[in-house]
């Protein structure tokens, strides 16, 4: 909290998501690098400057296995930004990161071929966010399943964080100093609000924070924030909406 | 099979020691079998408040290692005869207690006794998370100002997530244990106000203790105040605690609410 106030320019932290290759190994690996090769070689440039996911699930290897691999892709140029579905025994600081969560979206078009049927062997699917907050904002096709939401029947305490990105959060009680709400959709405080409230943290403008009282240490909407210090003093204690107009917080009582 | 009772808060000084003797000796003074447990490895002062620091040979820790019996180890108290000590390590530190050992310890003195009162140390660490993870009640001690009362939060919160209850789905019985309070002070506003506190907190309220000369009398002197001195403020509004703890309904009496005439005017006055 300190270190927030002292920090004369904030850094924003949001939410992206972004399209990735998800490719998906099998065993023997030889044999399946070896098509990935003869995929290459008909599209020189495929996989350059695409950022690839590595699915491993289901996979009977070992760290050392995994880690061969990822060097055999690189010297390919294809570059491992993330693991889907890795034992937790197989990630490693060496090794890049695990991804979860992902989504499936449109299929990527494979390089065209004559010979059809290694492309399709090699499984180049459309892939996972590359983000581990994901928006819809920046999916190529929007679902269209219902946004969700979450409902919490119990005062969140100092020290929890009640983090969902995937739509609205609703409290039924307080929101303590110190605890904090982070919300891809707008956040509703059926109580005192004291701690931190951040919505549409997954580049969602049009978000709002709802309380009954408001006392809170920041509020954010979309990385735009203001700390207790910089709401106006007569709002306090009150039931306020804070919404963001531009790049502008405002806020208002609640009638 | 005994009640396990967690007295914790987050912040260090708040009165958690103090509150386990004299919640202890209260509790046993009418005949029922309790142990306090010190888990401050490192920082025992358990032993101090309970004048019992000369006649501790084994601990908490050499139970765990195995290197001591439980009844070794347990102090019988001189005054009351229902009342143990089971005395922390202070040249050891929190490292040694396992969630193994503690269990084992806590189950073998449930069977032994009534009530077993696990003194927590601060902080939200080991020490801590181990003292609460066997409790059925917690007594949450707090002074009336915010930092106190953020960190009881913090604490509540870890008591409905982190104890072996909160994981099997039901809930640790909570209670609030407002002590240090001043009703002058609070009064001008140099202290939160109870109602205020209970808002925060939102968890029933075992009693509200007053600051008192007597406490630190009775800390200095070695004996729980609740067996120092039976008839002082203090002293009465732990009985009442303890009273509440087994399932009493009594209304909290707020201290000072009820000053004399004289005692109004020279207190005005004198602030």
């Amino acid at each position: 909290m300190t270190d927030v106030l002292t920090q004369p320019r904030p850094i924003r932290l949001k939410g992206r998501s972004f399209l990735a290759l998800s490719l998906t190994p099998e065993l023997p690996f030889e044999d399946w690098l070896a098509r990935l090769d003869d995929l290459a070689r008909r599209s020189a440039g495929f996989f350059l400057r695409r950022p690839v996911i590595l699915d491993v699930e289901g996979l009977d290897i070992d760290r050392q296995q995994l880690r061969d691999l990822v060097s055999e892709l690189s010297a390919r140029n294809v570059r491992v930004m993330g693991l889907e579905g890795a034992r937790s025994a197989l990630l490693g600081a060496d090794l890049p990161p695990a991804m979860t969560d992902g989504r499936p979206a449109a299929d990527i078009e494979a390089p065209v071929s004559e010979q059809a049927d290694a492309g399709r062997n090699l499984h180049v699917e459309a892939a996972a966010p590359a983000s581990p907050q994901p928006t819809q904002t920046q999916a190529p096709a929007p679902q269209a399943s219902p946004m969700p939401s979450m409902v919490v029947n119990r005062p969140v305490r100092s020290g929890q964080s009640i983090i969902f990105p995937e739509g609205d959060v609703t409290i039924v009680g307080s929101v303590a100093s110190g605890a904090e709400i982070v919300a891809g959709g707008s956040i509703h405080v059926y109580g005192p609000l004291r701690g931190r409230a951040m919505a549409g943290t997954t580049g969602n403008a049009s978000a709002r924070i709802f309380c009954r009282k408001l006392e809170a240490e920041l509020i954010a909407i979309d990385g735009f924030y203001k700390t207790a210090d910089d709401l106006e003093p007569d709002l306090r204690g009150k039931p306020v909406q804070i919404w963001l107009d531009g790049e502008t917080i405002k806020a208002a009582t609640l009638g | 099979m005994g009640k396990v009772i967690v007295v914790t808060s987050g912040k260090g000084g708040v009165g958690k020691t103090t509150s386990s003797a004299a919640l202890g000796a209260a509790l046993a003074q009418n005949g029922e079998r309790v142990v306090v447990v010190d888990f401050d490895v490192g920082l025992r002062n358990l032993d101090l408040v309970m004048g019992a620091e000369r006649r501790v040979v084994y601990d908490l820790v050499n139970v765990i290692q195995g290197e001591a019996k439980l009844t070794q180890a347990l102090i019988r108290d001189k005054r009351v005869e229902t009342l143990y000590l089971l005395p922390a390590s202070q040249t050891r530190d929190k490292d040694n207690l396992t969630p193994e050992g503690v269990e084992q310890v806590i189950t073998a003195l449930k069977n032994a006794f009534d009530w077993v009162i696990c003194d927590s140390p601060a902080g939200i660490e080991r020490g801590a998370t181990l003292a609460m993870r066997h409790a059925d009640v917690a007594i949450v001690v707090t002074n009336p100002e915010v930092s106190s009362v953020r960190d009881s939060d913090r604490i509540i919160g870890l008591l409905d997530s982190k104890t072996l209850k909160a994981e099997n789905g039901e809930r640790v019985e909570k209670h609030l244990l407002l002590t240090r309070y001043d009703a002058a002070r609070a009064e001008r506003g140099d202290m939160l106000k109870v109602d205020d506190v209970l808002e925060i907190l939102s968890i029933p309220l075992l009693g509200i203790i007053p600051e008192s000369m007597d406490v630190l009398r009775a800390s200095n002197v070695g004996a729980p105040v609740t067996l120092a001195d039976g008839r002082c403020a203090p002293s009465l509004a732990y009985f009442e605690a303890t009273r509440r703890l087994k399932g009493e309904t009594l209304p909290v009496t707020i201290p000072g609410d009820k000053r004399s005439f004289l005692g109004k005017i020279f207190g005005r006055k004198a602030a």
